[in-house]
């Protein structure tokens, strides 16, 4: 089975004519059917599966293939290892070179690898000619000595970080069934320039760029389902306005009713989303369309109701509200109209985010000690705390496959952004960047069509 | 007895024409004399209103000083007034942790501003809505709303109109200090006052 997915360059189209190149990948040879037992994201991933990642092998031995393949093999292992699925195998105890060994299933020696304990082996060929880049990927699984993905990808040598990431997606999803963070984005809240602005970055922290330039306090940026659009609160005409943008296009609508005009969630699917306004004198959720006109109220409680997140399927809306006199999670059903509590643990419940599978709620709640994230099953059971110490740990965000949570914490000192597994395994710090960082939002895979 | 005759006659003659002489003479100073005397009178006349006019100068200035001085005086008491008044509005309303009711001090703090909005019916006030750096982004926002709204809520039942307080939340954005602790705390969680 042969199929090309694909991205288009554009490539000085005008003086060199149809140079339309297409990154092509095709399917090396036929698999089946991806099979999922070998990781199931809705059990914690205790036991991280070895993968032995040899640097690629330089086909025409070349200096610039040479580097290509180092360089492949690092990004490949960082990707990896990124998602807590695996533990990468130290290159220095493999016991062949890469160059010499062979990277079609037929000629390896899989007892090399099994010896390591690699239970996963990745092999890879690079040539370069005429300065396109042309990468063979495949992956093994050792023990059984079958392949499970092939893929030969075809692109510039400045495309490696691309093709690399596309490939490490196709393992993933061969693996879980799942396609994974591998063409996502994160969207937070910097103070680098001195004022809160939004940046984005790619799943991985790489290639920060500033998204807004307000000069003002600017805060909750939320990406709609197609990732083309962002909405936040900005302060920029004086009082906090709902700003809808489109990530790429300098176009855009704005809610500036009076008083609060924040917290926008996304409508599963559709250009509409939930925000808090306050423009009748008490703080209400309203469903808005992507230009911002009013549908219908959702909320009627006097008091407090914020943070609306949505279930997949748009049926339920969690959110948070202070109508029993603390902040506390509740549950709407659109259908009926009910509203139950979600959360009665402790006096300090926000934040919440609906897991991408339905599932599952993650919120952040605060104690004596601090602020720590926990998850609740959406009928209220199974409560979990994620994080543990006397900092803060606060909004978090899930990966569009459910299998991580970004958030902030003050653990270092400043506020900065961490991830970790679903299950609250592999904390670490996303990115280094200057001021102080909070309000992380994932967004949901891009795409084919985008990266 | 004759020779003293003689001088007797010489000067008969002679005074009337000294007389005569000087009357000659006088005749010609006499239109002077006379326009001397108009003029004197015009003079006297203008003198007099000179007088007049420095006397009424001498009042203005005194007047000009003794208003002036009244002005200092007022002033130096507006100005007293408006640093008294100034403190009646910035002086903040506290709140307790997650908390947007109004506190037994706060009241007595908000009924001075309401005295104050009373007494100057021209002036309106931002109420801004503040938290402590404590609990989340979200919330916060809201709460700080709530508090404004509950400041303001106050100053209306104490007759203020609506239409002279605005509110703002700014959430846990403006601390006022910056510091980790429960006496910085307590001064962030505060409704803030600015005079339009």
């Amino acid at each position: 089975m042969i199929f090309y997915v694909a991205l288009c360059y554009q490539i000085k189209r005008f003086f060199v004519g149809i140079c339309i190149l297409i990154l092509s990948i095709a399917a090396v040879a036929p698999y089946t059917h991806a099979q999922y037992d070998y990781i199931d994201i809705t059990k914690p991933f205790l036991r991280k599966i070895p993968v032995a990642v040899p640097v690629f092998k330089a086909i025409n031995r070349t200096g610039q293939e040479s580097e290509i393949g180092k360089k492949g093999a690092d990004f490949l292992s960082e990707a990896l290892e990124f998602t807590g699925y695996f533990s990468m195998l130290d290159r220095k105890a493999f016991l062949l070179d890469p160059q010499e060994a062979e990277i079609l299933g037929t000629g390896i020696n899989f007892k090399n690898w099994t010896v390591l304990g690699a239970e996963l082996l990745v092999t890879s060929g690079v040539v370069i000619q005429a300065g396109i880049l042309h990468i063979e990927l495949r992956l093994f699984d050792t023990f059984q000595q079958k392949m499970l993905v092939g893929k030969k990808y075809t692109g510039t040598p400045e495309d490696l970080r691309k093709i690399i990431r596309r490939f490490a997606g196709e393992i993933i999803f061969y693996l879980t069934g799942n396609r994974g963070i591998f063409d996502s984005k994160i969207a937070f809240i910097s103070t680098g320039t001195g004022k809160k602005e939004i940046y984005i970055c790619d799943f991985d922290g790489y290639d920060v760029r500033q998204f807004t330039n307000h000069n003002s306090i600017t805060l909750f940026p939320a990406w709609s389902g197609d990732a083309q659009w962002i909405a936040y609160t900005s302060y920029v005409k004086g009082k906090p306005d709902l700003y809808i943008k489109h990530v790429k296009q300098k176009r855009g609508f704005v809610v500036a009713r009076e008083g609060i005009n924040s917290f926008p969630a996304w409508f599963p699917g559709k250009f509409e989303l939930a925000a808090t306004l306050s423009f009748s004198g008490d703080q209400e959720i309203y469903l808005l369309s992507g230009e911002g006109k009013i549908i219908k109220q959702l909320t009627t409680s006097e008091g407090i109701d914020v943070s609306p997140t949505w279930s997949p399927d748009g049926k339920q809306m969690g959110f948070v509200s202070r109508r029993a006199g603390s902040p506390q999670i509740y549950i709407k059903s659109m259908d009926t109209g009910n509203v139950r509590r979600l959360t009665f643990q402790g006096n300090y419940n926000t934040q919440p985010a609906w897991s991408p599978l339905g599932d599952k709620i993650v919120y952040s709640s605060m104690d004596g000690a601090g602020i720590n994230i926990s998850v609740i099953g959406v009928d209220g059971a199974g409560a979990v705390r994620l994080t543990h110490g006397n900092r803060d740990n606060e909004s978090p965000s899930w990966s569009p496959d459910a299998s991580m949570i970004v958030f902030n914490s003050t653990r270092e000192g400043a506020s900065r952004i961490y991830v970790m597994t679903a299950f609250g395994t592999d904390q670490r710090r996303l990115l280094s960047l200057p001021g102080e960082q909070t309000n992380p939002k994932w967004s949901p895979s891009v795409g084919d069509s985008e990266n | 007895m004759k020779k003293r005759l003689w001088m007797f006659l010489v000067l008969l003659i002679v005074m009337p024409a000294l007389i005569i002489t000087t009357g000659c003479s006088k005749k010609q100073v006499q239109p002077d004399v006379s326009l001397i005397g108009t003029d004197a009178d015009q003079y006297d006349a203008a003198r007099q209103r000179a007088l007049a006019e420095e006397e009424e100068a001498g009042r203005r200035a005194l007047e000009e000083q003794r208003l002036m001085e009244e002005q200092r005086l007022m002033e130096e008491k507006r100005g007293q007034a408006t640093s008294e008044q100034q403190q009646v509005i910035e002086e903040d309303v506290y709140f307790d942790f997650d908390q947007s009711v109004i506190r037994a001090d706060a009241q007595e703090v908000l009924k001075k501003k309401a005295e104050f909005l009373r007494e100057n019916p021209g002036a309106s006030v931002v109420i801004e809505g503040h938290c402590d750096e404590r609990g989340t982004a979200e919330y916060n926002l809201a709460l700080g709303e709530r508090r404004a709204l509950a400041a303001k809520a106050f100053l209306m039942d104490l007759g203020i109109s609506s239409s002279r307080l605005s509110t703002i939340s700014y959430g846990e954005e403006r601390p006022i200090d910056p510091r980790s602790n429960e006496e910085a705390w307590a001064r962030n969680r505060r409704a803030h006052f600015v005079l339009q």
